[in-house]
């Protein structure tokens, strides 16, 4: 018992001599500077393999964020923000822009081609109008103020100069940041009470397959929301979300991650924003000038009766077998 | 013209953080806002070394390009310098410097970030030079009474060098071709697109 013991002391010992007699040279190599110098070069070289490291120490100050020593990844951030998304909004805006006036001339405003009949049908209710402009009043500044981060100074500053453009662009953070708030009610609000109108059919691809009424003749049959508002739907919800997400990283900073979660978020927010700007520049052409009669039902809420069945057909038909359409019997009595 | 430049030795740093302490005592600095700062790398382990850092005044800079407001301007020595007064504290030149220099005095939710602080390299602001309005906003501005930044000035071990780009690297190389080694100019690469050949 007592050999046994001194023996694993024995071993143990010879193993503990043997390691350092190992370990020790391999120290000794490694603190000559000259070897070991940690350059600058080495750490780029390190970074093709992984453009997003960060180069990071120990500091001896509270703010965690100046341990990074160096992080090239700003550099890629910078080119996105000069260079893809200048390029990315000006397409998906001014491509937009240049879409609808052809279309505007090539088409021309679709005309309600049976006239009014003088009889009116709701088609939304003082709710949904509200829920609706909110969200649209609150996506115009949010876009003109977010369009200003990126155009402005290439656009607005030289017109007005440093100050003013400053004075301009305080008051855009502000209203960006604050009108954040009721736009994310908004799309949450449409998101409920809408979706159950939006859900995709057999309908929407035959209206799609159609043209929808906007090319060639005629107007395909469709539900409440035809397929052309259904994407709409879906893509304002989708985008919506997408900019709330990004929108809520970006206003409480470094939430989500350090200075990488950042640019990712800001380069999500901008790409789905100038994207959302283009479709809802379709969307408020569509319902203003490009259709006659379509303004109405966001308006005053009332469309016109041969309006609605030109291009909600089967909506009609719903309405009227409940009785919601005034002057329209709910069944016709027999004589 | 000069063109000035910041170049840490680090195999002289000691981390004393002397240049930290004198950078905010010159400048009065707001609490919580470090315009430089000393980083260990390999902390505890061989190759560890200290590099002071702060904004390195790129040559085209990150934070330059990317400022929505367009609030930054090169001087004549090639130090980069923001307009306080034009500042909208976006955070974006934090987003797109690689070396973290732009702070800010708040904490930041709902972009209240106040106006962007960083290193002037001793050299104030677009005000008249040396008024009160400048050094309340900046800092101390020693390049207009012909001084160096204070930061490398009383480095102990005259490890952080400020000065003319080709003067300063002159130094180093001098320093490393006498000892033998040296670990390069830490962010000359990405500062300048320039390293130092020895």
């Amino acid at each position: 018992m007592r050999l046994g013991a001194h023996l694993r002391l024995l071993v143990t010992g010879l193993l503990l001599t043997f390691a350092v007699a190992l370990a020790v040279p391999a120290f000794a190599q490694q603190v000559n500077p000259t070897a070991d110098s940690v350059k600058e070069q080495q750490f780029l070289d390190a970074l093709k393999a992984d453009p997003s490291a960060e180069l990071k120490g120990r500091i001896t100050i509270p703010d965690g964020k100046a341990a990074t020593l160096e992080r090239p990844a700003g550099r890629d951030w910078r080119a996105f923000h000069q260079g893809t998304m200048v390029k990315v909004g000006a397409v998906a805006v001014l491509g937009m822009l240049l879409l609808l006036a052809v279309f505007y001339l090539v088409r021309g405003r679709i005309r309600l081609e049976s006239g009014l009949s003088g009889r009116t049908l709701t088609r939304f209710n003082a709710f949904e109008r509200f829920m609706h402009w909110l969200t649209a009043a609150c996506f115009i500044v949010l876009a003109l103020s977010g369009l200003n981060v990126t155009f402005g100074k290439l656009l607005l500053l030289p017109l007005v100069g440093p100050q003013t453009f400053t004075n301009i662009s305080v008051v855009a953070k502000w209203a960006h940041n604050y009108l954040a708030w009721p736009f994310m009610l908004g799309i949450a609000l449409m998101f409920v009470v809408w979706i159950k109108d939006n859900i995709p059919g057999m309908v929407d691809l035959r209206w799609l397959a159609a043209g929808g009424g906007i090319v060639g003749k005629g107007h395909p049959p469709a539900k409440r929301f035809n397929g052309g508002q259904k994407i709409m739907f879906w893509t304002v919800v989708v985008g919506g979300t997408a900019l709330s997400l990004s929108g809520l990283n970006l206003l409480f900073p470094f939430f989500s991650g350090g200075v990488l979660a950042m640019q990712f978020w800001n380069v999500v927010h901008g790409i789905v924003a100038v994207l959302m700007v283009a479709a809802i520049m379709a969307h408020i052409y569509i319902g203003t000038i490009g259709m006659e009669g379509a303004f109405d039902a966001m308006g005053s809420g009332e469309v016109d009766l041969n309006w609605a069945k030109a291009h909600h057909s089967l909506w009609v038909a719903e309405e009227m077998r409940k009785g919601h359409v005034p002057g329209a019997p709910a069944l016709q009595p027999a004589e | 013209m000069a063109r000035m430049k910041f170049l840490c030795d680090a195999d002289r740093c000691i981390e004393c953080n002397a240049c930290v302490t004198a950078c905010k005592n010159e400048n009065e600095v707001p609490w919580g806002i470090n315009r430089r700062r000393v980083v260990t790398i390999n902390d505890g382990k061989p190759g560890e070394r200290s590099i002071s850092m702060a904004c390195m005044h790129c040559t085209d800079a990150p934070c330059m390009a990317v400022c929505p407001v367009d609030c930054f301007y090169n001087t004549a020595d090639g130090v980069v310098l923001h307009n306080k007064d034009l500042c909208i504290g976006c955070g974006y030149c934090f987003y797109a410097c690689p070396f973290g220099a732009p702070q800010y005095p708040k904490v930041g939710n709902f972009g209240s970030r106040g106006k962007m602080d960083k290193c002037t390299y001793c050299s104030g602001g677009p005000e008249v030079d040396l008024s009160p309005a400048e050094f309340q906003k900046y800092g101390s501005n020693r390049l207009a009474e012909g001084k160096l930044p204070l930061c490398a000035e009383m480095c102990s071990t005259k490890s952080l060098l400020a000065g003319d780009g080709e003067i300063i690297a002159q130094i180093y190389k001098e320093r490393v071709v006498k000892r033998g080694y040296g670990s390069g100019a830490w962010g000359w690469q990405t500062a300048y697109k320039e390293t130092i050949a020895i």
